[in-house]
């Protein structure tokens, strides 16, 4: 499943920019190509990022993944409520982002929504 | 390079139930099917049905079949009698494992040996070597397949499609004369979850109808499971696995199953080496490892405890039952000790994790 109003990074992360703000988590397809996922390491607060940077992790019962960022800037607030509830990026996996970075400049191309679509038809 | 992969008999069936299918050691299995929780959870609150058909099954038969697996193996065939089972251990001389098994004496001087399906033909050939001309050994892996079906619904689910009267079969025994779904099968009361249940075996081709008609009779209570929450049970029951707690260079002792090595029984392939290693005392031993710091821990990791690697985690990771992160270490034996503070390496980073005893999930099946 894909959304519309976010943007999209080829790690399947997506973005939403509101103010400002990137809002960053990651997609319906990365959840589920993870399965459950049981552990989140946040991105630290306060880190100067650049986009492609790795700045967190996801283990799931049986695999791993890297949390890229997708946008360069300062991260200003993580999903803390994740640490305790990690099954919620599987069940509301557009709802929750997991960090947010205030952006030091434009954003780095992305995909749109029908972009990311015709991406995971590849 | 492409790799031929084997598939056992309910491919097709795994694929139409929306199992993803994974390589796991040659064979195309499902990992999940709705999600590994989901079906752990499931297998420990109602029932769980899982395709094992790519376990070996070697038979031994002959005038010296008796004797010969008794050499073979660590534990006490001499102990059970056709119609029961025995878990054992199987050692090279130096001690080390080569896999461990499910003995069923079908009758005196005849046996039906299941191995660890990756294991299967350096089993056979290990096997064949050490036989002398009073026994026959068969590698009938490809003839049968196996379906598990386990968890406190399990066997009545299973009776609705059973003849045979299954309060009659008492953990680890079998029954080779019955049906299930009007197919000619072994039921064994045995598993690999910690939940009670049943192990079915019948031949290759009636596999699918057998999966049917255990699907059906449960109905709602019932779900496929596939080996992601396969190895969440086994871990969180403390069951051991082949390549993992278990290797050519671990011993069944350092392994902490001492219960299953009968170091008093007639020589077996091992027996001197075990000896002295018990006389001697074990140098390192398999330890339950509870997590203090948040992270989550792998087999195959680094430990370390007053600066100093102290062995590896054998395996590691959620026991979604218990809420918890667990691991199982193969330690240094100063470090062995509960409550003894170690540290687990996850990424370069040392998680604070504590020796415990009894952490792991109370086994439910019936010791009757």
């Amino acid at each position: 499943m894909v959304k519309e109003g976010y943007l999209y990074s080829e790690d399947h992360e997506w973005v939403r920019v509101e103010e400002g703000k990137a809002y960053i988590g990651i997609t319906d397809y990365a959840q589920n190509e993870l399965g459950d996922i049981v552990f989140v390491e946040l991105p630290e607060l306060e880190a100067t990022v650049s986009a492609g940077d790795q700045v967190g992790v996801l283990e799931s019962v049986k695999a791993v993944a890297d949390v890229f960022c997708p946008v360069s800037g300062t991260v200003v607030e993580v999903n803390q409520g994740l640490e305790d509830e990690p099954e919620l990026l599987n069940s509301e996996p557009f709802e929750q982002h997991i960090f947010v970075v205030e952006l030091d400049g434009e954003l780095p191309a992305l995909m749109d929504a029908a972009a990311y679509e015709a991406f995971l038809a590849e | 390079m492409y790799v031929d992969l084997k598939r056992t008999p309910l491919y097709e069936r795994h694929v139409a139930l929306g199992g993803r299918m994974v390589d796991f050691g040659g064979w195309e299995l499902p990992v999940q099917y709705t999600g590994i929780l989901k079906e752990h959870e499931k297998v420990r609150t109602q029932c769980g049905l899982f395709d094992v058909s790519h376990m070996g099954e070697i038979t031994v038969q002959g005038p010296g079949a008796d004797a010969f697996v008794q050499h073979l193996v660590t534990n006490d065939v001499s102990a059970i009698h056709p119609g029961q089972t025995l878990y054992s251990p199987m050692c090279y001389p130096d001690g080390g494992t080569v896999d461990d098994l499910i003995i069923y004496q079908m009758a005196p001087n005849d046996y039906l040996l299941v191995v660890n399906a990756a294991n299967t033909d350096k089993d056979f050939a290990w096997m064949c070597e050490q036989a002398g001309t009073d026994v026959k050994l068969e590698n009938r892996s490809a003839d049968y397949g196996q379906i598990a079906i386990q968890g406190p619904m399990a066997q009545q689910i299973l009776q609705q499609v059973c003849d045979v009267n299954l309060e009659t079969i008492p953990f680890f025994a079998f029954q080779s004369g019955g049906q299930v779904a009007g197919c000619k099968a072994i039921v064994s009361r045995t598993g690999y979850t910690g939940e009670d249940g049943f192990e079915v075996y019948v031949s290759a081709e009636q596999t699918g109808l057998v999966w049917d008609a255990l699907l059906h009779a449960g109905g709602d209570a019932i779900c496929p499971v596939g080996l992601g929450a396969r190895d969440t049970l086994r871990f969180e029951a403390k069951l051991p696995l082949y390549g993992q707690e278990l290797s050519a260079d671990i011993t069944p002792l350092e392994a902490a199953l001492g219960f299953f090595v009968k170091l008093n029984k007639e020589d077996f392939i091992g027996a001197q080496a075990l000896r002295a290693q018990k006389a001697q005392g074990l140098s390192r031993k398999l330890v339950e490892i509870e997590m203090i710091d948040r992270g989550m821990p792998r087999a195959h990791l680094p430990i370390r405890a007053a600066g100093q690697e102290i062995g590896h985690t054998t395996s590691a990771g959620v026991a979604p039952t218990l809420k918890k992160t667990l691991a199982l270490g193969l330690v240094d034996a100063a470090y062995i000790q509960p409550g003894t503070e170690v540290e687990i390496m996850v990424r370069g980073k040392g998680l604070k994790a504590r020796v415990v005893k009894g952490g792991f999930y109370k086994k439910q099946t019936k010791s009757k």
